[in-house]
């Protein structure tokens, strides 16, 4: 490869790349306790679950999907783990019996999408908003469920360490390799990528690209699963309001920060990590520097504006670049 | 003798027991025109709940009490869940204003967004009582926390441990969920008003978690980085700030961090005063909450006063609840309000 400054400032994950280094020099330099250890995991520990969750959004969004309907899963099938605790299911049940619901939930969306070919993002966001309703109305009754006190699982999740690194931050980093391990060498992901660079020419190869897409979204889904376990575990609780909250938007941000076309067909797992550590440097900073919160929505604004007005002005669309369903 | 002695005492006890049997054959008792006045002017009437949402332990509580008098006293009773949207509610609002029930009960997302339509029902005729969050507007009735005292109970209980020479800093972190919500002016401005008393307290972080517990944890983990010795924190809800308290127990500072933060005393939130996690609750008491609602409503319901003529606040009383007071008395659960 020719890694050359020119040519990587030519891609949106390159000039991603500069503003993380360049915030990252900037706080480095004035903000004397920025580059410790201690901050630095801590750093990396708030982007975790949401780059777990980016992570998930990253191979749908590559097969030219999206998954909207991730926090509504998540949020469901992990109070769902929590009232069951509470009722005296044993700990394995519950967690079979939560996963089972993602897959499940999953599997349907996908089914939805491959089979009665509406489109992701409808078919997604409808299917949130009839998850979320179906949980609340079943499955639990306040949107708040605490982690049972006694519960030896979640306090070895939230506060237990490997090495001196946080569990939180090795599950990521598993699945991480995992996620890349798979989109790179495997036919699978290989296919991913067929499907959203030209979905009729990967069908017209003999991709299963309907079986596929009800496996990606149950993959979605339990990934979702395992995110809203590890958020369970580090704050002892969980709170369905994340649905409402702005979480999906966070997550569509870091995967389109870090340069995952939501056109699809392109990405890796280090466009997510790209995107993760770009808003988890400025959120870190911001809090450290206790800057107000109205500002930090101003400055998130700004630097994901700043990098697609960035990209637009070096890489100009025209009739070759730009793609059939490109945002 | 004896038998004259025996026919008297017979006649007696006869007497004992006939005589309230007539008189209670006789009349049926009197009628309490009160009462009655109270059972017809309120059976019939339409009351309307619009909430921030439903489904968390707050409104449920509230709405669980408000229906629960409704079915006793025949007015019906209905809820519009806009689901957080500040949009949604304001839609529900107009169209509630269109419908025109007796009283609407109103939960505020800001004290802005809705004050003007408050206004405008109450020139419709239609009374406004509100809920918890309060709007600019005055109205009819108010119900619920004061916000400035909150504040200040929990600066005070902050103040006790840190000021000089008593915890390990003065360090003092804030987390206030959305900055528009009367929850956070207020309390703010209670917070505020006795630690500006107190100049050696350092407020070295307010942050707003978007009532989001896990960004509440990680603005904690990021705090306790940049001040090891940080001695208290003032949250603004217990809902969010498991979260908070999860990342002090992570770093191991349960015992030098004092956490004070506040809710409705549900007792999902009172057993994590039991568990270490918060060392004080400050409580508005969701269930004394619903029983002066309930007394509100019904005095509404059956006052000539327009809509808009008279108004009303009443700031109920606060519940501490801290290790000592964890008790089904402090702490309710939403099943034992149905």
């Amino acid at each position: 490869m020719n890694w050359s400054l020119g040519k990587m400032l030519k891609t949106q994950e390159g000039v991603v790349l500069a503003l993380t280094a360049g915030t990252l020099v900037l706080f480095a330099i004035f903000l004397p306790s920025f580059l410790t250890a201690g901050n630095l995991i801590s750093l990396v520990r708030s982007m975790s679950i949401l780059g777990l969750l980016s992570l998930a959004m990253a191979m749908v969004v590559i097969s030219r999907g999206v998954d909207i309907s991730v926090i509504a899963t998540m949020v469901v099938s992990v109070s769902w783990v929590l009232v069951l605790q509470r009722n005296g299911v044993p700990l394995g049940a519950t967690l079979l019996f939560g996963g089972l619901l993602a897959a499940l939930v999953g599997a349907l969306i996908g089914a939805v999408i491959a089979y009665g070919e509406i489109p992701p993002i409808f078919a997604t966001l409808a299917a949130g908003s009839v998850v979320y309703g179906a949980g609340r109305t079943w499955l639990f009754k306040l949107e708040m469920q605490n982690v049972p006190p006694d519960s030896s699982f979640f306090t070895a999740i939230g506060n237990g360490q490997i090495f001196g690194i946080p569990v939180i931050i090795v599950v990521f980093a598993g699945f991480c390799v995992l996620v890349h391990l798979f989109l790179t060498r495997t036919r699978l992901g290989w296919a991913l990528y067929a499907m959203g660079n030209n979905p009729a020419a990967a069908r017209n190869s003999g991709f299963a690209i309907r079986p596929l897409t009800v496996g990606l979204y149950t993959a979605s889904s339990l990934i979702a699963f395992v995110a809203g376990l590890l958020i369970a575990a580090s704050t002892n609780s969980i709170n369905a309001r994340l649905y409402n909250s702005t979480m999906i938007y966070d997550i569509l941000l870091i995967v389109v920060l870090g340069g995952i076309g939501l056109n699809g067909g392109h990405g890796r797992v280090r466009n997510v990590l790209l995107g993760a550590a770009l808003v988890g440097i400025l959120l870190n900073g911001m809090t450290i520097l206790n800057v107000n919160f109205t500002t930090q929505n101003l400055v998130k604004g700004v630097v994901l504006l700043s990098a697609i007005v960035i990209d637009a002005i070096l890489n100009p669309r025209d009739e070759q670049t730009s793609q059939q369903g490109d945002l | 003798m004896k038998s004259t002695l025996k026919y008297v005492l017979a006649m007696g006890l006869a007497l004992q027991v006939c005589v309230p049997m007539a008189m209670a054959q006789g009349t049926k008792g009197l009628e309490n025109p009160r009462s009655t006045k109270f059972h017809s002017d309120l059976s019939g009437k339409t009351v309307a709940f619009l909430p921030l949402s439903m489904g968390f332990d707050l409104t449920e509580g509230w709405a669980a009490q408000m229906r629960k008098q409704a079915d006793r006293l025949g007015y019906s009773f209905e809820i519009r869940d806009p689901a957080w949207s500040t949009d949604a509610g304001t839609r529900a609002l107009q169209s509630l204003i269109g419908e025109a029930p007796d009283l609407i009960v109103v939960h505020n997302p800001d004290i802005q967004s809705y004050a003007r339509l408050l206004k405008q029902a109450q020139a419709k005729g239609v009374k406004i009582l509100q809920i918890n969050l309060e709007s600019n507007t005055t109205t009819d009735s108010y119900v619920g926390a004061d916000w400035t005292e909150i504040g200040e109970q929990a600066a005070n209980a902050v103040v006790a441990q840190c000021s000089e020479g008593k915890g390990p800093s003065n360090k003092v972190a804030i987390d206030t969920g959305v900055p528009t919500a009367a929850s956070d002016v207020f309390q703010l401005d209670g917070i505020y008003r006795v630690l500006d008393k107190h100049p050696e307290i350092e407020v070295v972080s307010q942050q707003a978690t978007e009532y989001n517990a896990e960004k509440a944890r990680s603005i904690m983990d990021t705090v306790l980085q940049q001040h090891p010795d940080l001695c208290g924190s003032i949250g603004i809800w217990d809902n969010q700030d498991t979260g908070t308290a999860s990342a002090i127990k992570q770093a191991g500072k349960q015992d030098q961090v004092f956490l004070v933060t506040s809710g409705g005393g549900n007792a999902v939130g009172c057993e994590n005063v039991s568990n270490g996690m918060f060392d004080l609750y400050i409580s508005y008491n969701v269930p004394l909450q619903g029983d002066i609602l309930n007394a509100e409503i019904a005095r509404l319901l059956q006052s000539d006063a327009k809509a808009g003529d008279n108004k009303a606040v009443y700031f109920n009383p606060l519940t501490l609840i801290d290790k000592s007071n964890v008790n089904p008395r402090n702490c309710w659960t939403l099943d034992a309000l149905k």
